[in-house]
């Protein structure tokens, strides 16, 4: 059969393969790679394209049934743009890139952040607005209901489509965000866009999938499918003989350390005969063939023999005496305490205790964009691994382990990250790949689907936190004793590090005299658990903003004012010691959302109220504050190396090793550098992850980008400057401070010196102009030492009104007001989708996702049975920026990717106590069992 | 192995039936495909042989008034019902329906005839179809038949047509008379798989303050899609207040067989939104008959 098809305008004839989609047509015949596949089950919407004007999904499109048609993808997008735009009529700097008026506001509006599902949320978008030249907010959430966007970006996305559904009606310029101010005289401080977004949006952005190299073969990882057992036999004679199989690896195939894991090497690259199965998503062999399919039937053909064991299925029953050790030092990773002062004595003086235990279920990152790894040897015998990852240089490490090679044979090269959250820092195809490139000497492509992705990187860890608390009558905490258990899962991946946070956390952002927490982080054979937004504070925060809550209540107190008379401010002493001497915004944190809540609900906003004409809805608010550790601590050298580099011509280019996950660390380093140097952003470059070209600015993980590879980059350009200035002076004959830095040229002596004749200099006068700088921040010290455990903390406050439907038990949130002490907001457009984002995630995290997994098995294993927040769960989100300064912070900066979501969730459960009186103790919430409680 | 090896676009139900029959190899239908593409996808459907595309075949994609009857061809479009003046007029409850099926993309590809024939005792479409009285017109190589919609549901996920020699055609559903209408309700869960805890359909007849003759149907009730005629005898003729629902109501629950489903819903919650989905479905189609 042959189909005739108009793409992009494009006529074409061409022979569906069989079982050929349309995205595998777009982007595998056509090369339109701006096709994105998140899912390929029908879930994400990333695959969006229009079929005679109608969006549809691709990947479950058959490429046959697109004959006669006319398929747009978001490369043609720009092509259909209005003249207006295309003519570059110039407004506020934007409107000359020839883009259509919807690409112009995503990237003005930053609705663009890791940028992957971005062309289908454009697409759909435009859908929209041919068929409704002028949506409402309602018509917005409709069209856009199953577009995901797991960066949160929904309430700026909705911004930037009506944005340029005006101009579309109007011919007036896209009017960029309101945060953008008419001349800003300052760069740090100011709106920037991102200097990635014009890619992103035009479908030109290339991710490690949309990568191909000649001779390239593809990879696919037997996994074990059973959570505990010994492996008996494997056998794969089947797989080798199949045609097109290029190479079948087990483990007695890995020539270097058969173990990778980021602190801990526990973690098996391949299960060996003989050796144990620990979790369902364990690599018993890896293959690399022609094609997917056929390295798909080679897997299928392999043979292994397992002798099941039982299976330990949660924390505390791996704390049993007599359980099977899993690891060959037990159960437990790390027994974690904190203790101050005497809670004994606390309790004593306590006038009420109260105690209760959390459960909190094990989430999963959900990144639109699934794992995917490309490695190749290259001429001269190294090997290049392509691959979006948080932590480039570990991989790097890890890699080189397992190839047994020197660490510079490898080069890791990283890609676009298409979301992160925490769940790429450990190794997920890196080392298969590498394996199979090196055993076979060509390029391997391997890419995981959804449900391979769900089985294997690490999740967010389900906990179980009691929590007992004394307070005297008038609020004031006098004694905290928490019990935390984190499962952990098969390997230790960050686990131990993730539950200390979640313990040392676990008093919430106040002072308490006497505190004593005991964490279990236990082994089991569920997925690992690991790093995950928020790491560990997510789940304390939910017990101690409860208990928090449950504490007013008993003593008929405002929940504010509990949480006043107890929050951390400058002089507190934390529960592990440390005094904080700077830098503390919570109360004013607090003090503002409050305002802003009083001001949205009138004098109740903690009593219920019924909706008018609908008495069986219920409204009310709820508050929660929250800290959370910038940077690693606990004792742990943390540093970043950059490079800032004046090019011959007239860039700078700014590098190193550090990920942009979608965060917009890209264009916080882009404005550090041009904010040292006097000059636009647009004349600097910033190159990140390349273990050849970037220095290591350490893993993206911690909210420490901005801080330390801020300072690292800040120092860096500020050598280059001085190197610079005396290069300048020295010619000039005049002292260095005749030599001034303006708009993107040096003045001396009256001449103005342009940025490409400087480097000619410089390079003339044999003086590289590039500098160097390591950032080392200040330290800090292990958990139970005295001392600061942590170099900077951020704050915040939240609230959030909930609407339940008291006949089904249905939650709605409606609004959440934000405040978060960032120290300074370096950019304030990047900021905004941070807090939304970090909103819209919490949202989650209460409501909607609860990753299952039974008995070892993963009952949630593919999208469509895990629901992350879309369009229509976003509340309206009001974000209010606090800045109080960290002093070594870069312009006084400090973390803000974690913070602004972790107070959510409680703040919508004590929101759900007041509308209806039900406690919410275990999450996700569940519907049933608040219409069940209500109508107890 | 690819998920099909030949991909026929047939032009009419003769050629649909003919390459369905001729296949000596496994062969299916596909319609949208958002329930069957995934199947094969995820190995819980075979590959096939063949696939016989019938979107662009003009009787399964015809959608108008036909005489006594609304005809909605099997293979349109949810969206395009959706949007359709006619059955906003006639069929306030498919439109209902059929609007909460998926997202708006697979509503571009997803078809009635695809909802009803995966015979799922909740599915939405089909469950709005019942209250709606459809019949099912069905075509096979010895000729076209009429069919009682329910007729068509054996077990759940298992349907009465034959997979290789009948193509469902459409459905014909009686017009809309003086004092009636119909509306569609469901409950689901913000977590896990996006499948109804419970839903509703009814379509009501009204005479001033009587409920002169009503239809209800819902699911998961019981292994098929169930339209509750024993509910619908307790309320034909009475006036629609607490007494006719409270009566309604028991009628209601012994003529139901809730399950506990993991993860989703318990029997008694089941039980419980029984209560309140017959009470706003009921008011809505009440509101809308006015």
């Amino acid at each position: 059969m042959t189909i005739n098809l108009v793409v992009n305008g494009k006529p074409y004839r061409i022979d569906p393969h069989p079982g050929e989609m349309l995205s595998d047509l777009l982007r595998e015949r056509l090369g339109l790679t701006g096709t994105k596949i998140g899912c390929n089950e029908a879930e994400c919407g990333s695959c969006t394209v229009l079929v005679d004007g109608d969006p549809v999904l691709a990947c479950t499109y058959p490429a046959g049934r697109a004959d006669g048609r006319e398929v747009l993808t978001i490369e043609g997008l720009a092509s259909l743009s209005p003249i207006l735009l295309k003519k570059g009529k110039r407004d506020k700097g934007n409107g000359s890139r020839g883009l259509h008026p919807l690409q112009e506001a995503f990237i003005l509006h930053g609705a663009v952040q890791c940028g992957f599902c971005i062309p289908g949320q454009i697409m759909t978008s435009y859908a929209l607005l041919q068929r409704n030249p002028d949506p409402s907010e309602a018509d917005i959430q409709q069209a856009l209901k199953d577009t995901l966007c797991r960066c949160g970006g929904y309430p700026s996305i909705l911004r930037a489509i009506q944005s340029a559904a005006y101009t579309l009606r109007t011919g007036e310029p896209i009017e960029p965000a309101a945060l953008f101010s008419a001349a800003p005289l300052e760069i740090i401080g100011t709106p920037q866009i991102r200097p990635d977004a014009v890619n992103k949006v035009t479908g030109e952005a290339i991710f490690t999938d949309d990568l191909h190299f000649e001779g390239m073969l593809h990879a696919r990882v037997k996994r074990a499918g059973v959570p505990h057992a010994i492996i008996r036999k494997v056998d794969v004679t089947k797989a080798r003989q199949i045609k097109g199989v290029a190479a079948v690896l087990t483990a007695q195939d890995i020539p270097g350390e058969h173990n990778h894991g980021l602190v801990i090497p526990d973690w098996p690259t391949m299960v060996g005969v003989g050796e144990r199965v620990r979790t369902v998503g364990d690599a018993v062999a890896i293959v690399a063939a022609e094609s997917r399919d056929i390295a798909t039937q080679a897997v299928d053909s392999i043979d292994v023999d397992y002798e099941l064991l039982p299976v330990i299925s949660d924390p505390v029953q791996a704390r049993h005496p007599g359980e099977t050790a899993l690891h060959s030092k037990g159960n437990l990773l790390k027994h974690i305490k904190v203790r101050k002062g005497n809670v004994e004595e606390g309790f004593t003086e306590a006038e009420v205790i109260l105690e209760h235990t959390f459960f909190t279920a094990i989430t999963e990152h959900a990144f639109i964009e699934p794992e995917c790894s490309i490695a190749r040897l290259t001429p001269e015998g190294r090997i290049e691994v392509y691959v979006g990852s948080q932590i480039a240089y570990a991989d790097r490490n890890q890699i080189a382990r397992a190839l047994d090679w020197p660490e510079e044979r490898v080069r890791v090269i990283g890609m676009l990250v298409g979301g992160g959250f925490g769940g790429k820092e450990d190794i997920a195809g890196q080392i298969h790949a590498a394996l199979l490139a090196q055993a076979t000497g060509r390029p391997v492509k391997l890419l995981f689907d959804r449900y391979e992705s769900f089985h294997v990187h690490p999740k967010r860890h389900a906990t179980q936190i009691r929590i007992k608390l004394g307070a005297r009558r008038d609020g004031r905490l006098t004694a905290m004793e928490t019990e935390l258990y984190g499962d952990t899962g098969a390997y230790a991946s960050l686990g131990e590090k993730v539950m200390t946070r979640a313990t040392t956390h676990s008093a919430g952002p106040y002072e308490v005299p006497h505190a004593r927490a005991d964490c279990y982080a236990m082994y089991t054979n569920n997925p690992p658990a690991g790093a995950f937004r928020g790491f560990g504070v997510t789940q304390s925060c939910f017990a101690v903003e409860s208990m928090m809550d449950m504490l007013a209540e008993q003593l008929s107190m405002d929940p504010v004012e509990v949480r006043r008379i107890n929050a951390l401010r400058l002089g507190s002493v934390t529960n592990t010691g440390q005094i904080l001497r700077e830098s503390v915004g919570l109360l004013e944190c607090l003090e503002r959302v409050v305002a802003e809540m009083y001001r949205r609900a009138g004098e109740n906003p903690f009593t219920a109220r019924i909706v008018e004409g609908a008495s069986h809805l219920r409204r009310a608010w709820g508050i929660a504050l929250a800290y959370k550790n910038t940077g690693l601590g606990g004792g742990a050298p943390d540093k970043a190396a950059a490079e800032v580099k004046l090019r011959s011509d007239g860039m700078l280019e700014v590098r190193t090793s550090s990920a942009e996950i979608g965060q917009g660390l890209v264009t916080v380093l882009q404005m550090i550098v041009a904010q040292e140097f006097n000059t636009s952003v647009s004349l600097v470059r910033v190159l990140l992850s390349d273990t050849d070209l970037t220095p290591d600015g350490g893993p993206t993980t911690a909210s420490r980008q901005t801080y330390v590879s801020g300072n690292a980059a800040r120092g860096a350009a500020l050598a280059l400057r001085q190197a610079i200035t005396a290069t300048l002076a020295e010619k000039f004959d005049v002292p260095p401070d005749q030599v001034r830095f303006v708009e993107g040229l040096v003045q001396v002596n009256g001449h103005s010196v342009r940025m490409e004749a400087v480097a000619k200099e410089m390079l003339s006068e044999g003086r590289p102009p590039r500098a160097l700088y390591e950032y080392w921040a200040p330290n800090t010290q292990p958990l139970g030492e005295s001392g600061d455990m942590h170099f900077a903390f951020s704050f915040a406050a939240q609230a959030a009104e909930v609407e339940v439907d008291t006949r089904t038990g249905e939650v709605r949130v409606l609004q959440v007001i934000a405040a978060n002490d960032v120290g300074k907001a370096v950019n304030p457009l990047g900021l905004q989708g941070q807090v939304e984002g970090g909103v819209v995630m919490g949202v989650g995290n209460a409501l909607t996702e609860h990753f299952i997994v039974e008995d070892g098995r993963i009952v949630t294993d593919r999208l469509a049975r895990y629901r992350m927040p879309s369009i229509v769960h976003t509340p309206e989100i009001i974000s209010i920026v606090v800045e109080h300064p960290s002093g070594e912070g870069p312009y006084g900066a400090k973390g803000v990717g974690e913070i602004s979501s972790i107070p959510t969730t409680p703040a919508i459960t004590n929101a759900i106590f007041h509308a209806v009186g039900v406690r919410v103790d275990r999450l996700p919430v569940d519907q049933e069992n608040i219409q069940r409680r209500m109508s107890l | 192995m690819p998920l099909w090896k030949n991909y026929h676009l047939a032009q009419s139900v003769d050629d649909a039936l003919q390459a369905l029959s001729r296949t000596p190899r496994a062969a299916s239908l596909i319609a949208g495909g958002t329930d069957l593409l995934l199947d094969l996808q995820q190995g819980r459907h075979p590959a096939v042989d063949t696939l016989v595309d019938i979107t662009v075949v003009p009787e399964l994609t015809c959608l108008e008034v036909r005489g006594e009857n609304l005809f909605v061809g099997a293979a349109v479009p949810l969206s395009r019902i959706v949007a359709n003046h006619s059955v906003q007029e006639h069929a306030q409850a498919l439109v209902d329906a059929c609007n909460l099926i998926g997202g708006p993309q697979v509503r571009n590809s997803a078809t009635l005839g695809g909802n009803v024939a995966h015979a799922l005792p909740a599915a939405d479409g089909t469950i709005a179809l019942l209250a709606l009285k459809a019949v099912a017109e069905i075509a096979s190589l010895d000729g076209q038949c009429l069919m009682d919609l329910q007729e068509l549901f054996i077990g759940p996920g298992r349907s009465a047509l034959d997979p290789r020699r009948e193509v469902l055609l459409g459905f014909h559903l009686p017009l809309h008379g003086v004092g009636d209408a119909s509306a569609f309700k469901r409950v689901m869960r913000p977590q896990g798989v996006a499948l109804p805890i419970l839903n509703m359909a009814i379509w009501v007849k009204r005479r001033g303050d009587v409920i002169a003759d009503i239809r209800l149907a819902l699911g998961p009730a019981g292994p098929r899609p169930l339209r509750a005629r024993a509910v619908e005898k307790t309320m034909a003729g009475r006036p629609l207040n607490k007494n006719t629902i409270d009566i309604a109501l028991k009628a209601l629950l012994a003529e139901t067989s809730f399950r506990s489903s993991p993860y989703r819903a318990s029997a008694d919650y089941r039980r419980h939104l029984s209560a309140t989905l017959l009470e706003e479905t009921l008011q809505e189609a009440w509101k809308r008959a006015a």
